[in-house]
């Protein structure tokens, strides 16, 4: 058993505190037991995946959670949940099943959430600073606040991360100590022309790339640009969490304990270098979705979520030409609040985007039941897009994306990826 | 012979095996509503998880697996126990969270390279210990 301090042994047994406190400590006492850590940390940020709909079982629990006194102790975001509140007949579910995923979304509310529902909260407002212990849930927000923010978390899943929310307490292993955040592989980018690297659908590429490379692994990154944008870095860490179970990418220059190899390695050194070339990449690229011409169905963007600066984008290489098809855009509630004010979103609108809020189109009905292809410019859409939509994905740069959707069909650029 | 594996989540089981014999994650690959193994590909695919002691040599961890078990344990359609191959903290803590909601909860052991095959049957303690059973006992 993990050593509990005399306030969590007080917690434990309800002594102190509410009923559902006692509940959200013995889930985490017990995952420490379960991984054999020595003791609980506190941790001064939560972000909860658990409010998406899976079944009747978790809402009864999260209401039962609820009902019992269980609150938030730290400031906790909600990734995105299964219905768009601001739009609820855009989802296509039976009245029961709509009922039972507001009801989940509601738990988490009463517990003290703040109503987020998105799945990039560090683009919300959620920014824990570097060397913060927090728990978060949602394998893109793990990567991004550990790669980018310098945040220590492991990827925490349904009902722990509540728990953990709830309790302010975190089992310390994994991500949470210095020594496994050590970078085991190393990817080294400096055979690539930087015109590749400029791009924006490098990006999200890559991220596919250090997943299947990686797995679970730390990996370090060397030669990325100094000047590469937080939307990219958002990309390539949901392609990367997307297609393995990475966690944390040190990103020499980027990742604030990664100033230089020495620091991501810890004084050690690599047990494997792997230098990439433009092959790698390419056959990457190929992997993600179909690359034949041909009519596409839609076009989904938003996975991670869009920001602001990306509907702003959207918007430009729209240059005012109208859609064919269907463009969904998955964004936050606080970036369309962004846009309605600087009327982006009614520009965006005109031009055929449907915006889909507080949830996205691979983890609730909306596309139609009908299937064909879908095209995207982010890795994780294209990599969940059959299985979860039936939809078969077609990948391209936003650029490619916007062309597409204009065209109805699909248009490449391939000379610049040759 | 005995085999000792460490009782993740603790309990007594007795039944038939099933074994997985490819990775497999429960979000996305076994269908919470029929317990049926949906993975394409997957050598058990088809196959219905209910009622079998489960070996799992290789699970691959998904945030969303404790939901998944959390509901075939709901809907009473969960294995009778599982044998786990690697240290997992997201799948037992559908266990737990089923335990506190008063609904039927189910062993877990951690042992790995078990060498049960599917339609052994073996029997399961409170301590993690696990033999193979008498064919007519259960």
């Amino acid at each position: 058993m993990p050593e509990l301090t005399s306030e969590e042994r007080a917690v434990l047994s309800g002594e102190q505190g509410s009923d559902g406190q006692r509940m959200a400590m013995q889930v985490v006492a017990e995952t420490a037991r379960m991984l054999g850590a020595a003791r609980l940390i506190p941790i001064v940020s939560g972000h909860i995946d658990g409010c998406l709909y899976h079944g009747d079982s978790g809402v009864l629990y999260c209401e039962r959670l609820a009902e019992a006194g269980a609150r938030v102790s730290v400031p906790t975001t909600t990734n995105v949940g299964a219905l768009n509140l601001l739009k609820p007949d855009q989802i296509r579910v039976p009245p029961g099943r709509r009922e039972m995923a507001g009801r989940l979304m509601t738990a988490h509310t009463r517990m003290g959430c703040q109503p987020t529902w998105t799945c990039a909260p560090y683009q919300a407002g959620a920014r824990p600073e570097k060397g913060a212990q927090i728990a978060w849930g949602e394998s893109n927000a793990v990567a991004f606040a550990n790669t980018v923010l310098g945040a220590r978390t492991n990827r925490y899943g349904d009902f722990l991360d509540i728990a953990c929310a709830i309790t302010g307490r975190a089992p310390h292993y994994g991500l949470h100590q210095t020594e496994n955040r050590r970078a085991i592989l190393l990817l080294d980018l400096g055979g690539l022309s930087e015109r590749l690297k400029r791009r924006d659908d490098f990006f999200p590429v890559l991220g596919a790339l250090i997943g299947r490379l990686a797995g679970d692994a730390v990996c370090a990154v060397s030669g990325m640009p100094a000047a590469t944008g937080e939307d990219q870095l958002k990309a390539m860490c949901a392609g990367a969490a997307a297609t393995g179970a990475v966690a944390l990418v040190h990103i020499i220059g980027v990742t604030p304990e990664a100033p230089d190899l020495e620091s991501a390695f810890q004084g050690g050194v690599p047990d494997e270098t792997i230098r990439v070339d433009a092959e790698m990449i390419t056959a990457t690229r190929r992997s993600l979705g179909r690359t034949a011409e041909g009519a596409i169905d839609c076009v989904a963007l938003g996975s991670p979520h869009f920001s602001s600066l990306e509907c702003r984008e959207l918007l430009r290489l729209a240059a005012g030409r109208r859609f064919s098809v269907p463009v969904y855009v998955c964004t936050g509630r606080h970036t369309l609040a962004e846009i309605e004010d600087n009327g982006i979103e009614d520009a965006l609108r005109a031009c055929g985007v449907e915006f889909v809020v507080d949830t996205c189109v691979v983890v609730t009905p909306i596309l139609p039941a009908t299937g064909g292809v879908m095209m995207t410019n982010s890795a994780k859409f294209a990599h969940y897009a059959l299985g979860n939509t039936g939809f078969e994905p077609a990948f391209g740069s936003l650029e490619e994306c916007v062309d597409s959707a204009v065209a109805g069909s699909f248009v490449t650029r391939p000379e610049i990826w040759s | 012979m005995i085999w000792q594996g460490e009782a993740l989540v603790a309990g007594t089981a007795e039944g038939p095996v099933l074994r997985l014999d490819g990775p497999i994650s429960f979000w996305g690959g076994i269908d919470p509503q029929s317990a049926r193994v949906t993975l394409g590909g997957h050598p058990q695919a088809g196959q219905v998880i209910s009622n079998k002691i489960l070996v799992v040599p290789n699970l691959i961890g998904s945030s969303s697996s404790s939901a998944v078990l959390l509901e075939l344990l709901y809907r009473e359609i969960a294995p009778r126990a599982f044998v786990l191959g690697q240290r997992d903290a997201i799948l037992p803590i559908g266990a737990v969270v089923a335990n506190q909601m008063n609904w039927n909860t189910v062993p877990m052991v951690l042992l790995a390279d078990a060498p049960f095959a599917t339609g052994d049957r073996i029997s399961i303690d409170r301590d993690g210990r696990i033999e193979h059973a008498m064919a007519n006992n259960g």
